[in-house]
C-alpha cells in the first residue's frame, strides 16, 4: 500500500469508527431509558403500596412489564458493549493506518488532530478495558457521547493532512513521553467522568435519570482507582520522560514553557485530589471538585495553550521556533 | 503522628491564640504548618502561582516576546515589574510558596518516618473483641475442632504477618488469628515525599550553579569555539555561577548537512540536519562528533546542543579609494523556516563616507508574480541564491553606543541606491555593484553556513532525576499497596465450632468484603476437599 491509501483508510476508519460510536451511544440511550421507565414505574408501585394497595405476593402485570423492560435494557446493554468493540477496532486501524500514511512512518500524534484522536481513543479503550473491572456499564453514554464529540470535533475542526515530524519531535523518548500522556489523559478522562457523575448524584440523589449511576460509594471508589491509575503515568510522562527528552532536544530539561508548566500545575492539582480524598472535610464532594479543576487544567492545557500563548515551544502549537535564533540580536545589543 | 485527624483540627480551632502561651503558640504554628490541611491548601496555591508565567511572556524564557509585551503595555508594564510578573519562576512569592511547602514535608514525614519505624516492629493488634461489628465481616458454624480452623486461617494467610499467639491472657485468648500486611504502603508514601524533597534541592542546585549559553559558529576548519564567557552570544548564568566553572573544551564543525523536504506543507524546510565536528577537552587529544538535534555531545558536565542553522554570504564592501573596508562571512538571521534570512553590513572606516547596508538573503529565490520570494532554504549550486541590500551612507551612529551587529542605526544615515534608482542592491553569487557617487562597491562572493549551539549546565540533573525515579517507584507502592488487617475467631458454640471473619482496609479504597467472601470460601473449601 502507498502511503496515500494509508491516509485514505485512516480517514475512512475514523468515519466508520465515528458512525459505530454513534451507533453504540444509541443503544446505550436506549439501555438508559428502559433503566429509566423502571425507575419510574418502580417509584409508582411504591407509591401505590404507599396509598394502601394491596401488596400481593401473585405476580401483577406491573411484574411481566418490569421483566421485558429489564430484558430490553440487557439487550441494549450488551449491543452497545459489541458495538463500542467494533467502534474501538476501527479507530485502532485509524490510529495505525495514520502512522503509517507518513513517510517515515511515525507515531500518529505529531500534531493536534492526531493527539486529540489518539486521547479520545484511550478513554474508549480504557473503558472497555475496565468494563467489567470496574463495573462501568453505567458509564456508557457518557463515554460514547464524549468520544463521539470529541471525535467529530477533531474531524471536522482540526484535521491537517499527513505530515512528517519535525526533526526535535522525531525520538523515542518523544514516543514513550506522548503514550505516556496520551494514557493519562485518556484515564483522567475517564475519571473525571465518574467525579461528574458523583457530583450529579450527590446533589439529585433521587433523580430517576441518576437511576442507572451506582451508589456515591462505589462511584468515589471508582473515580479514585482510575485516577491512582492516571497519576503515576501522568508523573512518568511529565517529570521523568518529558524532561528527558527536554534536554536532548532543547539543552535543559526543564524550561518553564507553557507546556511544561501546565503540566506541572495539573500534577500538583491531582496531588490535591489525592490529599483531598485523606483530608477530613475535603473527602468526597471537595475532592471531586478538585479532580474536576485537574482535568480542567489538563485539557486547558491541550487545547487552550496552543491557542493563547505564543511562546510554546512545543512544536504542533505554533510555528516552529526561530524565537531562539532571533534572541541573539537582542541580548548582544 | 502530626497528621489532622478531624477531631485533632477541631480541638485547635476552638483554642483561641489569646489563650496560648508563646510556645505552645509555636507549637500550634507548627502543627498547622505541618498538618495535612495546609500541604493541601500550599498545593493549591503553587498551582495557581504557576499561571501567570504561562500567560505572560518570561524573561527567562523568551526575553524578545517580554520586551515585545513590555512596549505594547507601557501602563502595566510597572505593576508587572514590581510584582516580578516577568520572572515569576524566580520571584519572592512564588519561592515563599513551595519553601513552605518543603517545610511543611519535612515536618510532616520526620514523625510520621519514626512511627513507621516503631509501627515496623510492632505486632498486628489483638483481635477486637466483637468482630460482626466490623463493617466487612462473616459467619459460618462448622463442625471443624477451633484449631483447624484456624490452623488452616493461618496457612491461608500467607503474605501476612501474624501476631504472636499471647497465650491465654484475657486480652487475647487464644482463639483468634489476627493478620496484617501491607506495611510498605506506608513506607511508598514517605519514600515519595522523601524524594519530592531530593528533586527540589537538585533542581535548585542546577538553576543556583547551572548556567545556559548560545553561540553562533561558522562551519570551517578556520572557526570555531572555546569554551570562553567572552565567545558566547548569549549567556544566562545561574545566581552562584562562576565564570572558573566553564569545562574547559574547543570545537571546530568540520561539515554541516542538512535534509530538506521538496512536497507537503513543510516543503521547503529542513526534516533533519547533522554537524561534524571535532573536539578538544582540556588538553587532551582530538575527538569526533556527529551532532545532531535529540543527540547532543556531552564533554565533563557541559553539554552542547545543535539548535539551529542558517547562511553566511560572504561580502566584500570597497570603499572610495579601492581599499577593501569589510570583508568575510555575515551571518544572516532566518526569518522563516524557509531560511529567507535578515543581515546587516557595517564598513564605518569606509572613506570618505561610511558606508552600512541592511536586507535579505534568498538562499533560492524565485519571481511570483514580478516579487522576489524564497522557494526553499536549499541553496543547491547556488545559482539562484540572491543578496537584496539597502545601502546607506554618512553617520552609522557607532559613538552613540553598543550596537547589535544585526541591526543598523539608519537615523542619521541616507539611503543610497544604485545610480540613484531608488532599488535595493540585488547580487547573485559572485556578481559586485558600483555604489553612486564613486563611494566605492558591494561584491557577494561566497556564502557559506552557520550553527547555533547551546551550551548549557545543570548540575545536579543526575540527582533530580534519580528522585523523581524513586518518587515514581515510592508513589506506586503508596497508591497500589493495600494495607489491610484481617481477623479470624473460632470459638465453640451450640451445635458445633463458630467462625467469624472479618477485614478492615485502612487506605479506605480497598474492596474488602471480597477479601472476606474469599477467605471464608477458601477455609470451607479446604474443609469440603478433606471430607472427599
Ligand atoms: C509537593 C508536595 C506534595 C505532593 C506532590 C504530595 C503527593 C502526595 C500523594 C500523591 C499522596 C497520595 C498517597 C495516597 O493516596 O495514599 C500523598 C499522600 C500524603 N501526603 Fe503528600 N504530597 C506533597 C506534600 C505533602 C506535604 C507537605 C505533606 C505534609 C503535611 C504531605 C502529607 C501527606 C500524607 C500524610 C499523605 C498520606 C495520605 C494517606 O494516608 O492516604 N504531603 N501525598
Amino acid at each position: 500500500m502507498t502511503d496515500h491509501t494509508w491516509g485514505v483508510l485512516s480517514n475512512q476508519a475514523i468515519t466508520a469508527a465515528g458512525t459505530v460510536y454513534f451507533l453504540a451511544l444509541l443503544c446505550a440511550v436506549a439501555e438508559w431509558s428502559a433503566w429509566l421507565s423502571r425507575a419510574k414505574a418502580s417509584v409508582a408501585e411504591k407509591e401505590l403500596v404507599g396509598a394502601g394497595a394491596a401488596a400481593d405476593e401473585t405476580e401483577t402485570p406491573a411484574d411481566a412489564a418490569a421483566a421485558v423492560r429489564e430484558q430490553r435494557a440487557a439487550l441494549f446493554g450488551r449491543l452497545s458493549l459489541l458495538l463500542t468493540v467494533i467502534a474501538v477496532a476501527c479507530h485502532l486501524v485509524a490510529l495505525v493506518s495514520r502512522g503509517m500514511a507518513a513517510d517515515p512512518n511515525r507515531v500518529p500524534w505529531g500534531n493536534m488532530y492526531e493527539f486529540t484522536i489518539s486521547g479520545s481513543f484511550v478513554v474508549a479503550a480504557a473503558y472497555v478495558v475496565l468494563y467489567r473491572r470496574l463495573k462501568l456499564a453505567w458509564m456508557a453514554t457518557w463515554v460514547l457521547g464524549f468520544t463521539f464529540v470529541v471525535l467529530m470535533l477533531a474531524v471536522v475542526g482540526l484535521y491537517e493532512p499527513v505530515a512528517p515530524l519535525t526533526e526535535a519531535l522525531n525520538s523515542y523518548w518523544l514516543v514513550i513521553h506522548v503514550i505516556a500522556a496520551i494514557i493519562a489523559t485518556g484515564a483522567f478522562t475517564l475519571g473525571g467522568i465518574a467525579s461528574v457523575a458523583y457530583l450529579l448524584k450527590k446533589r439529585y440523589p433521587d433523580a430517576t435519570l441518576l437511576a442507572r449511576v451506582p451508589e456515591l460509594e462505589a462511584l468515589d471508589r471508582v473515580s479514585y482507582r482510575i485516577h491512582a491509575f492516571a497519576f503515576p503515568v501522568w508523573t512518568f510522562g511529565v517529570l521523568i520522560s518529558g524532561p528527558i527528552w527536554a534536554h536532548e532536544a532543547w539543552g535543559s530539561y526543564w524550561n518553564w514553557d507553557p507546556k511544561e508548566v501546565w503540566a506541572f500545575i495539573t500534577w500538583v492539582v491531582y496531588a490535591g485530589y489525592l490529599h483531598a480524598r485523606a483530608t477530613a472535610g475535603w473527602k468526597g464532594k471537595k475532592a471531586a471538585i478538585v479532580a474536576l479543576v485537574g482535568l480542567a487544567t489538563l485539557w486547558f492545557n491541550f487545547i487552550g495553550i496552543n491557542y493563547f500563548s505564543s511562546t510554546s515551544q512545543h512544536s504542533y502549537a505554533a510555528p516552529a521556533p526561530t524565537a531562539s535564533v532571533v534572541e541573539v540580536v537582542e541580548t548582544t545589543r | 503522628m502530626t497528621t489532622s485527624t478531624p477531631d485533632n483540627d477541631e480541638r485547635q480551632d476552638v483554642r483561641r491564640p489569646g489563650e496560648l502561651n508563646a510556645r505552645e503558640l509555636a507549637r500550634w504554628g507548627w502543627r498547622q504548618l505541618t498538618s495535612m490541611r495546609t500541604a493541601l491548601i500550599l498545593l493549591l496555591l503553587l498551582a495557581l502561582a504557576a499561571v501567570p508565567g504561562s500567560l505572560i511572556p518570561q524573561d527567562g524564557v523568551d526575553s524578545l516576546k517580554a520586551d515585545q509585551w513590555r512596549e505594547a503595555h507601557t501602563t502595566l508594564t510597572p505593576i508587572y515589574e514590581t510584582l516580578g510578573l516577568f520572572n515569576v519562576y524566580s520571584t519572592p512569592w512564588f519561592a515563599a510558596i513551595y519553601l513552605l511547602l518543603m517545610v511543611s514535608l519535612v515536618g510532616c514525614i520526620i514523625p510520621r518516618c519514626l512511627v513507621y519505624a516503631r509501627a515496623m516492629r510492632a505486632q498486628p493488634p489483638a483481635t477486637p473483641a466483637n468482630l460482626t461489628r466490623l463493617p466487612d465481616s462473616t459467619t459460618y458454624v462448622t463442625d471443624e475442632e477451633p484449631e483447624e480452623v484456624l490452623a488452616a486461617a493461618r496457612k491461608a494467610l500467607r503474605g501476612y504477618r501474624l501476631r504472636r499467639s499471647t497465650g491465654s491472657t484475657t486480652e487475647s485468648p487464644d482463639d483468634s488469628v489476627s493478620a496484617e500486611k501491607g506495611y510498605l504502603r506506608e513506607a511508598g508514601n514517605l519514600v515519595f515525599h522523601m524524594s519530592l524533597i531530593i528533586v527540589l534541592v537538585a533542581f535548585a542546585l542546577g538553576s543556583l550553579f547551572g548556567y545556559k549559553g548560545g553561540v553562533i559558529v561558522l562551519v570551517g576548519e578556520e572557526y570555531g569555539f572555546a569554551n570562553e564567557m567572552s565567545q558566547y552570544d548569549d549567556l544566562k548564568p545561574g545566581s552562584l555561577f562562576a565564570p572558573e566553572d566553564l569545562d574547559e573544551f574547543t570545537f571546530k564543525i568540520d561539515d554541516f548537512h542538512a535534509e530538506w523536504l521538496t512536497t507537503g506543507k513543510g516543503a521547503g524546510t529542513a526534516r533533519g540536519f547533522n554537524s561534524k565536528i571535532r573536539y578538544t577537552e582540556g588538553t587532551g587529544e582530538e575527538k569526533a562528533y556527529d551532532l545532531k538535534v535529540n543527540h547532543p555531545l556531552t564533554v565533563g558536565g557541559t553539554d552542547v546542543f545543535l539548535l539551529a542553522h542558517g547562511y553566511a554570504p560572504v561580502i566584500t564592501v570597497r570603499d572610495g579609494e579601492g581599499n577593501v573596508s569589510y570583508s568575510g562571512p555575515t551571518i544572516f538571521l532566518p526569518q522563516s523556516q524557509n531560511l529567507l534570512s535578515f543581515g546587516v553590513v557595517k564598513a564605518p572606516y569606509s572613506s570618505p563616507e561610511e558606508l552600512g547596508f541592511q536586507g535579505l538573503f534568498y538562499p533560492f529565490e524565485g519571481t511570483v508574480d514580478g516579487e522576489p520570494v524564497n522557494l526553499t532554504g536549499d541553496i543547491g549550486d547556488g545559482s539562484h541564491a540572491m543578496l537584496s541590500l539597502q545601502g546607506f551612507r554618512g553617520d552609522l551612529n557607532l559613538d552613540a553606543g553598543p550596537q547589535s551587529v544585526y541591526s543598523l542605526d539608519t537615523s542619521k544615515a541616507h539611503m543610497m541606491s544604485p545610480d540613484h534608482t531608488g532599488k535595493a542592491f540585488n547580487l547573485r553569487l559572485g556578481e559586485s555593484a558600483e555604489l553612486p557617487d564613486g563611494l566605492g562597491s558591494i561584491s557577494f562572493d561566497d556564502v557559506q553556513q552557520w550553527n547555533r549551539v547551546q551550551i548549557s549546565k545543570s548540575p545536579g540533573k543526575e540527582w533530580a532525576l534519580l528522585g523523581v525515579s524513586l518518587a515514581l517507584v515510592g508513589l506506586l507502592g503508596s497508591l497500589f499497596i493495600r494495607p489491610r488487617r484481617v481477623w479470624v475467631r473460632a470459638r465453640r458454640a451450640d451445635g458445633g465450632t463458630l467462625v467469624e471473619i472479618a477485614a478492615l482496609d485502612r487506605s479506605g479504597g480497598g474492596d474488602t468484603a471480597a477479601v472476606v467472601t474469599g477467605l471464608a470460601e477458601t477455609l470451607r473449601g479446604a474443609r469440603t476437599h478433606e471430607e472427599n
